[in-house]
């Protein structure tokens, strides 16, 4: 299994590598340096010089890939995309473009994040779990065909529409919970329970019907006919051999967006005033702030990367016949 | 049914232990802060950028720094016009000006050739900073953050984490240190080009310290050890500022934050590396004299200012403007400044929850969004503006005020078809104005929040005439009291007198096409407002070619003179006409120049007029000057005027009637709340109601008790056969 880490580690830098030319290219491509330092600087007053300056300072006058000025591997090390690039490689951040340490932001911003996203996606696995077995156990019933139709209404329905009403309905109406903000420590709870139960609600109709298709797909096995053959109970059938066999699916599904959910979710936190990760790129584009998009990009894609090889030692701890060479 | 009572009592416990405080209704986001306590709740939108007074320019910023940063001067809170009284002066600066061979030469002497004016800043003693570490000495006198190693900062995460605190007295070299750091290329001050035209040695200053200071820069580089030739220092309290030639105007900026102090140490101490890297720095963590100063600052979620336990004396004003006493607006007349003793802003991005939070009393003062206008405004029969019956009966007040400010439809003059001084284009311009019908567009997308312009100069600004006196006559009809739209025929007759009738081009019979610059906004007004612009040139039979784009391919068009029409708009640095009025003025020119003209407007006649008015003093002259220059913009047209926008704010029963100010952005220190009615009203306002809690749990029992049913039947029957 070492030597397969080892190799998945190598093979990381090259994707690396092309996701950071790629988010380079994209970014450079709507933004010139001179755009950025307008946007940085403001719009009133601003001088070719102070633009001239700035780019100076956050050293955005450099050329892209190439240094023509230079000599030897100077004129490839003194270009924008080595001198903005490589230290991302040491996860270090820098400074954005706005003057804010980014680690440190995204350090501080993480917790928020996580706050939501872990209880979403645990009571969510929960929930869509039990949901989806219920489904099941009652298949060919109403309550099968009831629970169906459900699920695809909850799918229909735009999170937008259930983060609206839900802060309408419980924090306006009812007065239960804020309607947004957020507290470190112990006070977090009050404002994270409402978007939490929406973050779950919301993903219960596409959960469980992904869910109810793995079992139905296991349910039709010679196993679990052997299984009643036995004269075993329908739960005993469902719980203890569909369940168990169906997991393989279900962890690797889980454990590929364990990485990601440091990223946030950013109409959550943009509504309920979470200070999380959410919309950090989105706001970074928007400012034009190039140092954040590229960390972010790099973060992304080596959680990605993580999330793919936890993904792989899932399916060998589930999984006896699935060995890493 | 008793067990389900209990659960429901403990889950109302839980709750209540959450909100952390027993009196305090448990939606209350405010949580932590002491119902009793003067603490003033509100938001900020977007992050602010930096609050370095020598760098941030914009209203999200300002916000902040104009309460921690105290300029020379201030406006009157009160009074109109806008009028500068002194802050930290002990007197308003008188400008002396000289000639070329240093001879003082009279104000009023127009026709001297004055070389330079001096101002002459005099400091009151006795005013001194906030608590800061960087002023922290030891027993010895020696800085104590001033050299900190990796150790110290271990446990260092906010600046409220240095034990330690020092203060010291305000003196002249503070101001003279900012100033200097304006120039500083380091510092990145977005007007350091602007002032380097009228500070005496700004710009040989700047380019003598890009030649010594060293890039990449790295730690502390004293401003002190380099000189600054239109500054000087007098004595301790005493500043000298030389500006070339004479630029009257240049004391609206001594009441700017770009102008505030900054003491040395501050800078030394920010300069530390360890510190960067934590975020403390002059960007998040200011350091003023002014009445708050902020103790905690995380600019993704909340930012509190409190009050600064250092702050000067300083009084409410006892005069203002006839009906300020009836408006109860000088009941705290020569009462100590500041009333609130704590400011918390959330970061609240979008309009619903923030809305929803000031209807439950979360927050004490609210714009109004387009959705919510309908809920929060109402028109009464005479055509006035107030609250609704239901807000008028929760006793939320409304405000209302026209910004000195500008949104326009500039044409590019450079353009072959719509620009130029023919009469035809200017033909062309006017009809296309008259076709435009601004109060429409007030109307339908700004909810009437708006004045249509009849000429760049905004309400509030001298030079603005209200009535049939100051109407845009091609453009408009003084009918009895009002103003009215010439009409669309008058529109055709210019068009066709320019050579479009019906909008075709007369020579060639092609239809006339112009392009229309946009930006996109991502606002879901957006394409109903193209629609919308489409269709008023349509009434003419132009064709209209919106072409969207992003912001900064806009304005690289604007730039390079590639556009014809754009929406484009400026707001007041200061109240002087000459701050509109250059925005016409032929060597402000954006494409040739790289000015503020975006228009590329040149008028001979109108630039020298200009120059003659921008340094004359206010009075029946200069308004001479003024309406003869509105008169040649209004013939030529290079704008469509477009509108002055109007601001719409509501405030709850609990704060004090305040005055709205446009220009002064220190106005925090004026602001007083009751919070015994505010905790009051809160807790009215926001009781829970639970009945739903109980319907919703005999829901679940009603869809559980047939799935319950179901499962015992299928579990006793036999298994099922395949």
């Amino acid at each position: 299994m070492l030597n397969y880490l080892v190799r998945r580690f190598f093979y990381a830098i090259p994707v690396l590598l092309g996701v950071n030319i790629i988010t380079f290219l994209l970014f450079f491509a709507v933004n010139t340096p001179d755009d950025m330092a307008r946007a940085h600087l403001g719009q009133k007053h601003v001088t070719q010089a102070a633009v001239d300056n700035w780019k100076s300072i956050h050293g955005y006058d450099l050329p892209m890939f190439y240094n023509a000025d230079k000599t030897g591997m100077e004129s490839l090390t003194q270009s924008l995309f080595v001198q903005k690039s490589l230290s991302l490689l040491t996860f270090d951040f820098g400074i954005s473009d706005s003057g804010r340490n980014i680690g440190y932001d995204i350090r501080h911003r993480m917790m928020p994040s996580l706050a939501i996203a872990v209880p979403v996606l645990l009571v969510g696995l929960l929930i869509n779990i039990s949901f989806a077995l219920l489904i099941v156990f009652f298949r060919n019933t109403y309550i099968e065909f009831g629970g169906v139709v459900f699920c695809i209404v909850l799918m229909s329905i735009s999170s937008l529409f259930y983060i609206i009403s839900g802060q309408y309905v419980i924090a306006k109406v009812l007065k239960w919970v804020p309607i947004s903000g957020y507290h470190s420590g112990f006070e977090a709870i009050k404002f994270l329970i409402l978007p939490v139960i929406i973050g779950v609600i919301s993903g219960i109709g596409m959960g469980t019907r992904w869910y109810r298709t793995l079992f139905l797909e296991e349910y039709h096995k010679d196993y679990v006919r052997t299984a009643r053959a036995k004269g075993l109970s329908e739960q005993v059938v469902l719980f203890r051999h569909i369940l168990k066999n169906a997991m393989i699916p279900i962890l690797t599904g889980v454990v590929v967006i364990i990485p990601s959910l440091f990223l946030g979710s950013l109409l959550l936190e943009s509504f309920f005033g979470i200070p999380g990760l959410g919309s950090y790129t989105i706001d970074a584009i928007s400012r034009q702030d190039f140092a954040i998009v590229r960390s972010m990009v790099f973060l992304g894609t080596v959680l990605y990367i993580i999330g793919l090889i936890f993904t792989d030692i899932s399916y060998t701890l589930v999984d006896p016949r699935v060995r890493l060479e | 049914m008793a067990g389900s009572k209990n659960i429901l009592v403990y889950l109302m416990m839980l709750v209540c232990l959450l909100s952390a405080c027993k009196d305090k209704a448990i939606n209350d986001p405010h949580g932590r802060y002491n119902l009793q306590e003067k603490v003033f709740f509100s938001f900020f939108v977007e992050q602010p950028k930096t609050l370095d007074p020598a760098k941030s320019y914009g209203a999200d910023e300002n916000l902040f720094t104009a309460q921690i940063y105290e300029p020379p001067l201030q406006y009157h809170y009160l009074k109109r016009p806008y009028k500068l009284v002194p802050l930290t002066a002990a007197k308003l600066p008188e400008p002396k000006y000289y000639d070329a061979s240093d001879q003082l030469i009279s104000a009023d002497d127009l026709r001297a050739k004055v070389a330079y004016s001096v101002y002459t800043i005099s400091i009151k003693p006795g005013i001194f900073y906030q608590p800061h570490p960087a002023l922290a000495k030891d027993e010895q006198g020696n800085y104590l953050y001033h050299n900190l190693t990796k150790q110290n900062l271990l446990h260092i995460d906010t600046l409220a984490d240095f034990k330690k605190t020092g203060t010291r007295e305000l003196i002249a070299d503070d101001y003279i240190y900012e100033i200097k750091r304006l120039g500083s290329p380091s510092v990145q001050s977005p007007i350091a080009g602007f002032l380097s035209h009228y500070i005496l040695g700004l710009k040989a200053y700047s380019k003598a310290l890009s030649a010594s200071r060293p890039k990449p820069v790295k730690g502390f580089f004293d401003l002190r050890q380099h000189k600054l030739e239109g500054v000087k220092k007098l004595d301790k309290y005493t500043l000298q500022i030389s500006i070339k030639g004479k630029y009257p105007q240049f004391k609206f900026w001594l009441a700017m934050p770009f102008f505030a102090p900054i003491p040395w140490e501050a800078d030394k101490f920010y300069s530390q590396r360890g510190l960067q890297k934590k975020n403390i720095s002059f960007d998040w963590y200011p350091i003023g004299t002014g009445p708050y100063m902020i103790v905690e600052n995380n600019p993704n979620r909340q930012i509190v200012m409190a009050r600064n336990p250092n702050f000067h004396q300083e009084f409410y004003p006892s005069t203002g403007m006839p009906g300020d006493t009836a408006a109860g607006l000088l009941a705290d007349a020569n009462k100590p400044l500041p009333f609130v003793d704590r400011y918390v802003f959330s970061l609240d991005k979008e309009s619903i929850p923030r809305w929803s939070k000031f209807l439950q009393g979360y927050y004490d003062k609210s714009g109004i969004s387009s959705d919510s206008y309908d809920q929060a405004v109402q028109v009464d029969a005479d055509g006035n503006l107030d609250v609704t019956p239901e807000f008028k009966a929760k006793g939320i007040r409304l405000t209302t005020s026209i910004e000195p400010s500008i949104f326009y439809l500039g044409i590019n003059m450079l353009d072959p078809t719509i620009g130029g001084s023919s009469d035809s284009a200017r033909k062309l311009r006017r009809a296309i104005s008259i076709a435009l019908d601004i109060e429409e567009y007030i109307s339908i997308f700004l909810n009437g929040r708006g004045l249509s312009a009849q000429g760049p100069i905004p309400p509030g600004i001298f030079g603005f005439e209200a009535g049939a006196k100051g109407i845009n006559p091609y453009v408009y009809q003084w009918q009895k009291d009002h103003i009215k739209r010439r009409s669309l025929q008058e529109a055709k007759q210019l068009l066709a007198q320019a050579g479009y009738p019906n909008g075709r081009n007369a020579k060639t019979g092609k239809p006339l096409i112009i392009s229309y610059e946009a930006t996109s906004t991502g606002s879901p007004d957006e394409r109903a407002m193209y629609d919308w612009m489409r269709k008023q040139l349509a009434k003419l039979g132009i064709q209209l070619n919106v072409r969207v784009t992003n912001y900064n391919r806009f304005q690289e068009k604007l730039r390079s003179g590639n556009a014809q029409l754009f929406f484009w708009g400026w707001s007041a640095d200061y109240p002087d006409p000459e701050n509109f009025l250059f925005l016409l003025y032929g060597p402000n020119g954006k494409v040739k120049h790289g000015g503020e003209n975006a228009s590329n407007y040149s008028n001979p006649v109108y630039d020298q007029l200009f120059l003659k008015m921008k340094n004359m003093p206010d009075g029946e002259a200069r308004q001479k000057i003024i309406d003869e220059m509105l008169a040649i913009v209004r013939k030529d047209a290079p704008w469509v005027w477009g509108f002055h926008p109007k601001t719409f704010v509501l405030s709850h029963q609990w704060n004090r009637v305040t005055k709205a100010h446009s220009l002064a952005n220190n106005t925090l220190k004026y602001n007083k709340i009751d919070p015994n009615r505010r905790r009051q009203l809160q807790a009215q306002w926001n009781k829970p109601t639970f009945w739903p809690l109980w319907l919703l749990l005999i829901i679940i029992v009603a869809v559980l008790i047939p799935v319950i049913m179901r499962y015992r039947k299928k579990h006793h029957s036999p298994p099922e056969k395949y």
